[in-house]
């Protein structure tokens, strides 16, 4: 019978299935960052040990410091204590640990695939919904709780209920300028933020397939903000170049070997999808967000949302509430908002890519704004300063910064001050995500570029 | 984990759609260690006003919120962020029970967990059971035996996954059904590596490659 990528990926790694039809499932990779404290406690609290500490990495990133490398100059004794009980848990039960100072450090989701430790065909969990991210290579990833992660550090393994499974294809060509971005964006947009709750996503298509690396593992990072359990793309060329030589993929024989496998790691011709969703690429155009919620977005060159015109008064009801947090009117143009601030950074937007089609856009030109890049791992700061980006942003009045999760989540003390309108690239407009009464508006990162030059929300294509 | 099966309580209306992990606890609460409870952040930012002060209206801060042990709301309820911390606010105020028409995929997992039990009901039910509960608390009857919500003159069937529901009512802990499966999860371990033996590659050293 045919089967799917989803299937054959979730099939080799049941353990068991129970009468209820869940099954227990093998974990190849956990990632654990500084919020597994919870986990630790109830590891020890149990007495447990760690199961296999050789399939666990530690990442310092939600509460890293970005002026900084160095712990002591961390002025909140509790965002320091974080990273140190980090250190301490993973010393304890002797895990691999990326750590604040270590020159490899990143955020997870842009470590896990830089360092290879993401693969094709692996099951990967971390206690980060962003977990989905790495199914960009073809492996299952999804994010869990502190509960599942002390269920992973004692077993190695997981309970999950089989997701039905939805395809997403994109056909066609997209227009300079339109990125991975505005295709998770126009989605979500069009399914809504639990549009797809309950499966697991296949992108596909040609417009994926000619997709780099990076812009895939964007697509699949956003997944979760339509509600999917994790995304995933079929494994090809694309990602076998991107895997050779990075310090944990496979090499010579070996890689050949896996390589053999890794071309199995697709839907079968015939393979039957729950759901079957498809997008024309040509449609799909600069697409920024103006509600609280990543399917409160709109096309850069329409206008702020009026609830009068809404009939469904549950939708009418949420608008209208969105509109006031973010403080905008129906009918203004969304060119015409003006921003205090821009962010370039996260686990969705902060590869050398992204910062390179930011840096395009800013070279020769000045930001309007204060604004903070922060790149995604320390080795992409590298890149970036070796190909001299980071002049780029600074002569363009910004703030090079090291990497961490930052502006995205506001933990580690880098936030939008209250009232304050950000351009950003992160994957989340929520309330209060960037700080108390932050208003985040999402982008790709050339758009966060463009509106940083005109002060405004602006169309990358006029510029 | 304690079991569930009948709760008898007061419910609270939170007629809100899109309440995220994010907002059921705002991030900066996080660093806090759980001993300290985590009621208190629940909802923090649309609890308390900037300086700190309970915003009047808000459901909460209702004087018989104290004793709910059933949240109401719209759809899509703990969307966003797989942060746990978000049900420790929930439980750790007092609820075991949240009834919404849809939830954040990793959401409903956290709170089987930690027992809370979210219960899905159609949209129309749950306009019917907040319309029912107006602007304050309310007695309503959860039975997860028979997977029916009680209040006043409503009697309607929620729907929670088979196995969840086995657990919520059984208080059972995951780790100790697994560990009834060690030796198969110890054969499958074997397997597994001799099926991926590229996976056995020992660590690659810690060269710093760089690449664009």
């Amino acid at each position: 019978m045919p089967t799917t990528l989803f299937d054959k990926v979730w099939d080799a790694h049941e353990i068991h299935r129970s009468e209820s039809g869940e099954s227990l499932l093998w974990i190849d990779r956990h990632f654990v960052h500084e919020g597994s404290f919870h986990a630790f406690n109830k590891l020890r609290e149990r007495g447990l040990p760690v199961a296999r500490a050789d399939l666990t990495f530690g990442i310092a990133d939600h509460y890293v410091p970005t002026l900084t490398r160095r712990l002591d100059d961390i002025d909140d004794a509790k965002v320091r204590g974080m990273i140190e009980q980090l250190a301490d848990n993973t010393r304890e039960h002797a895990i691999t640990l990326f750590g604040l100072d270590d020159p490899r450090q990143g955020i997870v989701h842009v470590l896990g695939p830089e360092q290879g430790l993401t693969q094709p065909g692996l099951l990967m969990v971390c206690g980060d919904s962003h977990t989905s991210t790495h199914g960009a290579f073809g492996s299952v990833a999804f994010g869990i709780g502190a509960s599942e992660v002390a269920h992973v550090l004692a077993t190695q393994t997981l309970w999950q209920s089989r997701p039905r499974q939805m395809r997403l294809t994109v056909e066609g060509t997209l227009a300079p300028g339109i990125t991975a971005k505005d295709i998770a964006l126009t989605w979500i947009a069009r399914l809504g933020a639990d549009g797809a709750r309950g499966h697991a996503i296949e992108y596909a298509g040609s417009a994926i397939r000619g997709l780099s690396m990076e812009a895939r593992l964007t697509l699949c990072n956003l997944s979760i903000e339509g509600g999917a359990r994790c995304g995933m793309i079929a494994p090809d060329d694309t990602s076998f170049a991107y895997l050779e030589g990075r310090p944990w993929a496979p090499e010579g024989e070996r890689l050949e070997q896996a390589i053999r496998h890794w071309q199995t790691l697709k839907s079968d011709d015939g393979a039957r999808f729950d759901r079957d969703i498809t997008l024309d690429a040509a449609e799909i155009v600069p697409t920024v967000t103006w509600g609280v919620s990543p399917e409160e977005a709109l096309p850069i060159d329409s206008c702020v949302p009026d609830p009068a015109t809404q009939h469904d008064e549950g939708k009418a009801r949420q608008m209208r509430d969105s509109l006031d947090y973010m403080g905008l009117t129906p009918g203004q143009k969304l060119t015409d908002i003006a921003i205090d601030r821009i962010f370039i950074g996260s686990c969705t937007n902060a590869r050398i890519e992204d910062l390179r089609a930011a840096a395009e856009v800013l070279q020769g030109r000045r930001s309007r704004v204060p604004g903070i890049v922060s790149p995604g791992s320390t080795q992409v700061k590298k890149q970036a300063e070796a190909e001299g980006l980071d002049t780029v942003f600074r002569e363009a009045g910004l703030e090079w910064r090291e990497s961490g999760c930052s502006m995205c989540v506001a933990m580690n003390g880098d936030l939008v001050p209250s009232g304050e309108r950000c351009a950003s690239t992160t994957n989340r407009n929520f309330k209060g995500r960037q700080g108390p009464g932050a208003r985040t508006h999402l982008m790709s990162p050339a758009m966060v570029a463009a509106a940083a030059v005109a002060g405004h929300l602006a169309d990358i294509r006029a510029l | 984990m304690t079991p569930i099966k009948i709760l008898d309580t007061l419910a609270c209306p939170l007629a809100l759609a899109s309440v995220d992990t994010d907002q059921l606890i705002p991030a900066r609460f996080m660093k806090e260690p759980r001993s300290i409870g985590y009621g208190q952040f629940l909802l923090h930012d649309l609890r308390y006003d900037e300086r700190g002060s309970p915003r009047p209206g808000f459901i909460l801060n209702h004087p018989k919120a104290e004793q709910a042990q059933i949240l109401v709301a719209r759809r899509n309820f703990g969307g966003g962020s797989s942060r746990e911390a978000a049900v420790y606010a929930l439980v750790d105020h007092g609820f075991r029970c949240v009834i919404a028409p849809s939830f954040g995929d990793i959401f409903s997992s956290n709170a089987v967990n930690n027992g809370l039990l979210p219960a899905t009901l159609p949209e129309t039910y749950i306009e019917r059971l907040l319309a029912h509960l107006g602007s304050e608390p309310g007695p309503v009857r959860v039975d997860l035996d028979e997977c029916r919500v009680r209040a006043g003159t409503l009697d309607l069937k929620f729907e929670i996954a088979p196995s969840w529901r086995t657990k919520l009512l059984n208080g059972w802990d995951d780790i100790d059904m697994t560990r009834q499966h060690q030796a198969k999860i110890a054969r499958f371990a074997a397997d597994y590596a001799r099926r991926h033996p590229w996976l056995e590659t020992p660590p690659g050293d810690a060269t710093i490659i760089s690449r664009g």
